[in-house]
């Protein structure tokens, strides 16, 4: 049963929105099938306009295959989207001020998460030492106390 | 003591961040376009099929271009506030009809009344994707120069009117061409 529900939801997955498009060759399909993986359908945000059935993922989407039958590059397509929704619209932002965040935001986290790390694990060497150290102590006292002893006792 | 302080802190920065984020409205996406020249497009006006209107048109004047279509749920809500603000001084209202059919688009303004001075058609959605329109309804305010100054994402309020569109209108009106 479990098996059966697993493969209904990967079958769920594959089950992308599906339009019949002709392509010059293959170099261009590849291109489409990129740049509308990389494009987010604005109405239902967490999809791509690949995956996404909305009306206007396939509007986008038409106009993606447009574009490249008129012989634009994808670099060309991204610029014309972005000018329309801005980096929104892509699910790969550019480095910019705005998006330094984004992007660094992770590389921070990740950076005190190590310093934490790094203090824990020293502090917890020290105190190892620093028991070891009293425990030689201890037994050095110990065996001072216990030689005084027998010196009182022989007198 | 400290050892206390610091979860704590660090849970009072992150409660601050969740509340923030509990108020963005994650549909409320700022365009690229504002402050820039309005798209050009041509289109056919809805009441009258074979006329055309190009923002080139309205230059000069302060206008609302308002996205809209009969599907539209929400677009019922906003009518009556549309109807509302068309009734006020120095508004000028143009409609888009956005993938609509349009037998479905006049029955609709011929049923709750046209706050348009006109519409224009775009059965395909190619002017919409322009103007960067992703929800309907949508709102613009384009000044005397034809540079897009203001968009509202969703059904225009009574308040947004009140406090935003018509201020902002004024004011564009007193601006210079």
């Amino acid at each position: 049963m479990k098996g059966l529900i697993f493969l209904v939801l990967l079958w769920s997955h594959a089950a992308y929105a599906i339009d019949a498009k002709q392509f010059t060759d293959q170099k261009q399909q590849a291109a489409y099938e990129s740049l509308t993986s990389e494009l987010r359908c604005l109405v239902c945000q967490n999809q791509t306009i690949a995956d996404s059935n909305a009306e206007l993922a396939a509007d986008l989407r038409r106009q993606v295959y447009e574009m490249l039958q008129q012989g634009q590059t994808p670099e060309e397509i991204i610029a014309f989207m972005t000018a329309r929704y801005g980096d929104f619209v892509l699910y790969k932002p550019p480095f910019k001020i705005k998006t330094s965040v984004l992007w660094l935001g992770p590389l921070v986290f990740l950076s005190i998460g190590l310093l934490m790390v790094f203090w824990l694990i020293r502090t917890m060497a020290q105190k190892k030492v620093d028991a070891v150290q009293e425990q030689g102590q201890q037994e050095k006292l110990a065996k001072i106390r216990r030689l005084l002893n027998e010196e009182e006792e022989r007198f | 003591m400290v050892k206390f302080l610091i979860p704590l802190v660090l849970f009072i920065i992150m409660a601050i961040f969740l509340a923030m984020g509990l108020h963005l409205n994650p549909s409320e996406i700022p365009s690229p376009l504002l402050n820039k020249q309005a798209p050009a497009f041509t289109a056919p006006k809805l009441l009258a099929p074979t006329e055309t209107l190009s923002p080139t048109d309205l230059k000069g004047k302060v206008w609302l271009f308002n996205v809209w279509a009969s599907w539209c749920v929400s677009c019922r809500a906003e009518h009556s506030v549309l109807n509302h603000l068309a009734q006020q001084p120095n508004i000028m209202l143009v409609g888009l009809n956005y993938k609509d059919n349009p037998d479905d688009a006049r029955g609709w303004l011929t049923a709750l009344g046209n706050p348009y001075a006109v519409s224009i058609t775009d059965q395909e959605g190619r002017v919409g994707l322009d103007w960067g329109v992703y929800g309907v309804p949508e709102t613009f305010v384009i000044d005397k120069k034809g540079v897009i100054r203001h968009k509202h994402t969703g059904p225009v309020t009574v308040q947004d009117v009140e406090h935003v569109l018509q201020p902002l209108v004024a004011q564009l009106q007193a601006e210079a061409e």
